[in-house]
């Protein structure tokens, strides 16, 4: 049969190069974008550890003047808007893009270009939220953005414009990420991976992709809503016209709830590849684990009205979101217990990724024990918009997603690389972090049963919150010099390098197969898994029958469809590099990302610049969807 | 596609909400029983369904081989669609003449950014059968990659599918919310 396939007009010819920024722009390589996603987020980490360094020096004593309110406005709107889309998220994303297909035993992502696009985008999105800053109009109604106090009316000027043009366009590459995600690990999972042979990394990863398909979609609904409010005059959140102020609530934290889990899953799925390797154990029930994360994903819709104890909803729905809050703290606890049990008699060996993992495991508990208290609607009157909520969330968030992310930095980067970080300035650099973590956020707690409210830019001299604010200033700082100590580690260990072999830890999953750095094509044979922690069993074969001793799982393992057979029906070729098929690189993913980003910049000027972004998106569009995903040799 | 649906499904829904909470909080006219037009919107409904009809036949011919038969079926859906969205054309007009526009009142903002983006998916799917129908024509789409068309299909009953939940909920539910007495806006 012959094939006809439709052709675009070529402005630019395919990139080839493998290097350069050519290179870069073109790359479809789930583990180059990776790298991409981590240093662009890093890069935004730093920068919102500035803005929130700035905050603390302004409240390290009453009365300061060392930046005014509008400006402190806008520092903690973007230190949170920053902190959640730019780092966390992204941060998760660059652990998702380097490690599933490793881990599920893949070529790549099941949509390479898609995933191409997932970056630009996230790129030129951040960037736009952030163009603010050049303007001195940088957005300033807190990163929950309540409307109408972020509409026009409230909030006139250009900023709080950026930040919810930027949040759309952000949201475009969560949803086309979370998709690609569960395409990838549901259909190209190595022969013989049953769902409950997934590392808990990919089970936690594939759940979050499912929140982020159904949550990111709501808030575009508030995204776009605000959006047509500020920049056409709709009435969606207008109380003159009757608009109703709790709608942006109820519409932001339905989103807002499932996030949280966004943020936390990931950590929580590395903290459960971390401790097995290094307590030389595996994970403690891992059915437990699994189950304990989908029904946290899934009970994650049923609490955000925890959120607006205080809105007066009236004493059923406050009943009711209290009692599903407290519930979810079931299955988080469920897994604080695997994890410990985990530990319990193992082999453990303290290194950093370790003590980032077991620290994960405390700060968290201590986060999560908060966040308990204010479940209760009479506890959080007293604690809502004071600094317990501040201490609360930074101990998940910092000491439960930033944590067990670093964690996963250290046990991960000799993979990554293919040298390892130095550990001595490593244990450094965790004990600066947790010092100064303590530190800062432990006194928060009191100041808030104090009283002490957030978002204010100052606070007078008799209230007696002088000492706390300046321990907490003092251990900002502290923190930032822990992670100025990974940066030196980083460049330090890049300058003496100490070459890491493919699996050095021992490890139990399937990436630890390959060599490290991979190779571009990650596995020169596809693997065949008959086990949980396969990879594991195959190197140390005697201890099978030790933790298989359930005569069922082995009839189940025998059962599994493994064999040559299956690999020859997945299609793919065993042997060298020549017969691998991979997708050719590609420059539409970014041209197109270049047209939705001129597409949301138009929000911000005028028309012509949205009509200016349309004929590059469909350019993209067009030759991308023409464009062959290998050019004929 | 399912997943992408799934998504699409929360960002409906929520616009939809939105609408229905919202809806009779209107502070100042025209209020929807002054504007809306069931007969008319029923038409237009008609058509759009008819074109899930054509869109299941065009599947079926280019699954088959038919290569011809199939390209006229993608092309009927293009045409249906391209009928609906004429008539969501019209009554936008129409609308803006008696003095409704996203900025009038609630009303007007929940009703035009809910069938506009409706109306936005049904131009992207019409985009798209178009491009269907001239790979069908040029040969490029054929029986052994009908999947491009099944998964274009998803979408396109999927939009046809949301325009019967947004019918229902505006035109058929809030079609009767008059204006509250004293509060015209328009006089026939």
């Amino acid at each position: 049969m012959t094939t006809n396939a439709l052709t675009f007009p070529r402005f630019f010819p395919r990139p080839q190069s493998e290097t350069g920024i050519w290179g870069w722009i073109g790359t479809v390589d789930h583990k180059r974008i990776g790298t991409l996603y981590g240093i662009t987020s890093f890069l935004w980490f730093l920068i919102a550890g500035v803005e929130a360094l700035l905050i603390r020096v302004q409240l390290a004593s009453a009365e300061n003047t060392f930046i005014g309110p509008e400006f402190y406005n806008q520092l903690f709107t973007m230190h949170g808007t920053t902190m959640v889309f730019l780092v966390i998220m992204p941060l998760s994303a660059a652990f998702f893009n380097w490690l599933i297909p490793l881990q599920i035993g893949a070529r790549d992502v099941a949509f390479p270009r898609l995933n191409a696009l997932s970056y630009w985008v996230f790129l030129f999105g951040s960037l736009i939220m952030n163009a603010g800053w050049l303007t001195g109009d940088a957005p300033n109604g807190g990163w929950f953005g309540y409307a109408p106090n972020s509409g026009v009316t409230f909030n006139p000027g250009l900023g709080m414009t950026y930040w919810v043009v930027g949040l759309n366009i952000l949201g475009v590459a969560s949803i086309a990420a979370g998709l690609n995600f569960i395409v990838t690990i549901m259909n190209m999972r190595a022969p013989g991976m049953s769902m409950f042979k997934m590392p808990v990394f990919t089970w936690m990863t594939l759940i979050t992709s499912v929140l982020l398909v159904l949550a990111m979609p709501i808030l575009a609904v508030a995204g776009i809503q605000l959006q047509t409010d500020r920049v056409y005059g709709t009435h969606f959140f207008n109380s003159l016209a009757g608009g109703d102020p709790v709608m942006w609530q109820h519409i932001f934290w339905l989103f807002g709830h499932p996030e949280v889990y966004i943020l936390i899953l990931p950590a929580m799925g590395i903290v459960s590849e971390v401790l097995p390797t290094f307590s030389r154990k595996p994970l403690f029930g891992y059915p437990f684990v699994v189950f304990a994360g989908i029904v946290i994903g899934f009970m994650g819709w049923f609490v955000w009205s925890h959120h607006m104890f205080t809105v007066g909803l009236g004493p059923a729905a406050n009943t009711a979101f209290a009692m599903s809050t407290m519930l979810i703290a079931v299955p988080t606890g469920v897994k604080i217990f695997n994890w410990i049990g985990t530990l319990w008699r193992g082999n453990i060996q303290l290194n950093t990724a370790m003590l980032f993992s077991i620290s994960f495991i405390a700060m968290f508990t201590i986060g999560g024990l908060s966040g308990v208290m204010h479940a209760s609607p009479p506890t959080d009157s007293q604690q809502q918009d004071t600094y317990f909520v501040v201490a609360h969330f930074h101990y998940v968030l910092v000491g439960g997603a930033l944590l067990g992310i670093f964690s996963g930095i250290y046990f991960w980067w000799p993979k990554f690389t293919g040298w390892f970080l130095n550990e001595k300035l490593g244990i450094a650099n965790w004990a600066l972090m947790m010092i100064g973590f303590n530190l800062q956020f432990g006194p928060q707690h009191w100041l808030g049963m104090d009283g002490m409210p957030r978002r204010i830019y100052t606070y007078a001299e008799n209230m007696g919150w002088e000492g706390s604010n300046l321990a907490a200033s003092i251990g900002g700082f502290i923190l930032g010099f822990g992670i100025l100590l990974f940066i030196i580690n980083m460049i330090y260990s890049r300058m003496n390098k100490k070459i890491a072999p493919a699996d050095p830890w021992d490890g139990r999953t399937l990436e630890w197969s390959t060599s490290s750095p991979p190779p571009v094509h990650d596995f020169d044979e596809v693997p065949q898994v008959k086990y949980r922690d396969d990879f594991w069993f195959k190197k140390h074969p005697e201890t099978i029958s030790e933790y298989y001793h359930n005569e069922h799982d082995l009839v189940v393992e025998e059962d599994a469809p493994v064999g040559a057979d299956d690999a020859e029906e997945h299609g793919d070729d065993h042997g060298g590099h020549g017969g691998i098929h991979l997708p050719d690189k590609s420059y539409y993913p970014f041209i197109l990302g270049v047209g939705i980003a001129i597409f949301g910049i138009g929000f911000l000027t005028n028309t012509y610049v949205i009509a200016a972004g349309v004929p590059i998106f469909i350019w993209g569009m067009l030759g991308w969807s023409m464009e062959p995903v290998n050019d004929p040799t | 596609m399912w997943a992408f649906l799934g998504s699409d499904v929360m960002f409906f829904g929520a616009f939809i909400a939105t609408y229905l909470v919202y809806r009779g909080k209107s502070l100042v006219g025209p209020y929807p029983s002054e504007v809306l037009n069931i007969p008319i919107t029923t038409v237009s409904t008609f058509v759009l369904l008819m074109s899930s009809l054509a869109m299941v036949l065009a599947l079926h011919y280019v699954k088959e081989g038919e290569k011809n038969k199939g390209t006229l079926w993608i092309l009927a859906v293009v045409v249906l669609g391209a009928i609906f969205m004429g008539f969501q054309f019209v009554e936008f007009r129409e609308f803006a003449h008696l003095g409704l526009t996203p900025r009038t009142n609630i009303f007007g903002t929940t009703f035009f950014i809910l069938t506009g983006i409706h109306g936005a998916h049904v131009t992207i799917g019409v985009i798209w059968m178009a491009f269907l129908a001239y790979s069908s024509n040029n040969g490029a789409l054929r029986s052994d990659n009908a999947l491009d068309l099944e998964i274009a299909g998803l979408y396109w009953h999927f939009v046809d599918i949301v325009w019967i939940v947004i019918f229902t909920v505006i035109y058929l539910i809030s079609a009767n919310d008059a204006p509250p007495p004293g509060m015209e806006t328009i006089t026939h």
